[in-house]
């Protein structure tokens, strides 16, 4: 299994001036980012929907490179995203997976099904032109230069060391640096809009 | 029941131009076929088909935040499925987004024979959105003003279709 950190420290080197929607990374993500108002974390609006979100974006924007760090429980609520984002066939989407197999944020119950499921034949299935699935960080680091310069959408399942963090949620350290007002309004103003 | 088209879609698409309408989000309803055939046939638009309705408001946050200018297109029970999704993508983000709900079961306030139609108003009254009822093409300002209304209120504003029965589908 991979620790996320160090993962996204590896990613940090190819992300290159692509917008970055952290979703459950940003708890490194934000300590490592060096473009922060091309950053856009936004907590947990609510579950399932990062993906179509980061969608959104790269539709509005297709000239810009979208990334989207989502979770395999977010995923598991709406599979069907696979399906609406492989129709739209965005060249500018990739689509990362952090798979702890858990909800680290309500104590880390298991996912159904946690260990068995094969994310990126889904995605395949679903009609995602490349899919993979890392287990290690070696293999993870060794193709992630690649897969990022090739057009998308791209779907990378990788297996995470789980994170939980079993304080009640309103005893936790709050993550975010900026409010996700702020957040949309910086990335906003670097991307130019005004609607 | 009268087989005359009292909303024609032309007139519908007419408005979604006027707004500005880049990304229709959508699902199909039993009546939206004709609609169907006009969006995919008009350049300006851009056609995002969602498999659950939920995920039509997190696309529509999306398209928002990066510079487009979505509508959702969905039915009221899908609308109704959405919930906690309409609140925390579009309500707790400060999306300016018209849905336009097509409203299952509508019997112009009468006898109600379809549950879908007795909790739609009621559901939207609960989360305090405004919402605009188009019956006929000479409703069809309305929603404009739902388009303006999303925009001066940063919130998501619905046009309610209760022309199930009239012929919208020609």
């Amino acid at each position: 299994m991979i620790v996320m950190e160090e993962m996204l420290k590896v990613f940090q080197q190819h992300r290159g001036d692509a917008i970055v929607v952290s979703g459950r990374a940003n708890r490194h993500w934000d300590g490592i980012s060096t473009i922060k108002n091309r950053d856009l974390s936004l907590g947990d609006p609510a579950m399932g929907g990062h993906a179509s979100f980061a969608l959104g974006l790269a539709l509005a924007q297709p000239n810009k490179k979208v990334i989207v760090f989502d979770s395999e429980g977010d995923l598991q609520m709406s599979l069907g995203v696979l399906a609406m984002i492989a129709e739209q066939k965005p060249k500018n989407f990739y689509h990362f997976l952090l798979d702890n197999e858990c909800y680290a944020t309500t104590g880390g119950q298991p996912v159904p099904n946690a260990k068995t499921i094969a994310y990126d034949t889904i995605a395949k299935g679903c009609g995602y032109p490349a899919a993979y699935a890392y287990t290690n960080l070696e293999s993870f680091s060794v193709n992630v230069g690649r897969i990022l310069g090739e057009p998308g959408p791209a779907f990378v399942a990788m297996k995470i060391v789980p994170e939980v963090e079993n304080v009640p949620i309103g005893q936790r350290v709050p993550r975010l640096r900026r409010t996700k007002d702020q957040g949309i309004a910086d990335l906003r103003a670097e991307l130019g809009v005004s609607n | 029941m009268t087989t005359e088209a009292s909303l024609s879609p032309e007139t519908v698409l007419a408005e979604m131009k006027k707004g500005g309408i880049t990304h229709v989000v959508w699902l199909p309803d039993s009546e939206t076929n004709w609609l169907y055939l006009l969006m995919k046939a008009e350049p300006s638009i851009t056609l995002v088909a969602v498999p659950r309705e939920g995920l039509a408001f997190s696309c529509a946050a999306g398209i928002y935040i990066g510079g487009g200018t979505p509508i959702i297109l969905i039915q009221n029970t899908g609308m109704m499925e959405s919930g906690d999704s309409m609140r925390g993508w579009t309500m707790g983000l400060n999306i300016p987004v018209v849905m336009m709900v097509g409203y299952r079961g509508y019997t112009r306030h009468g006898v109600n024979k379809d549950t879908a139609a007795t909790y739609t108003e009621r559901f939207l009254n609960a989360f305090g959105i405004q919402y605009y009822l188009v019956e006929h093409s000479s409703d069809a300002p309305r929603i404009s003003v739902a388009f303006e209304e999303a925009k001066k209120t940063k919130r998501p504003v619905a046009i309610l279709v209760g022309d199930e029965y009239h012929g919208f589908n020609r």
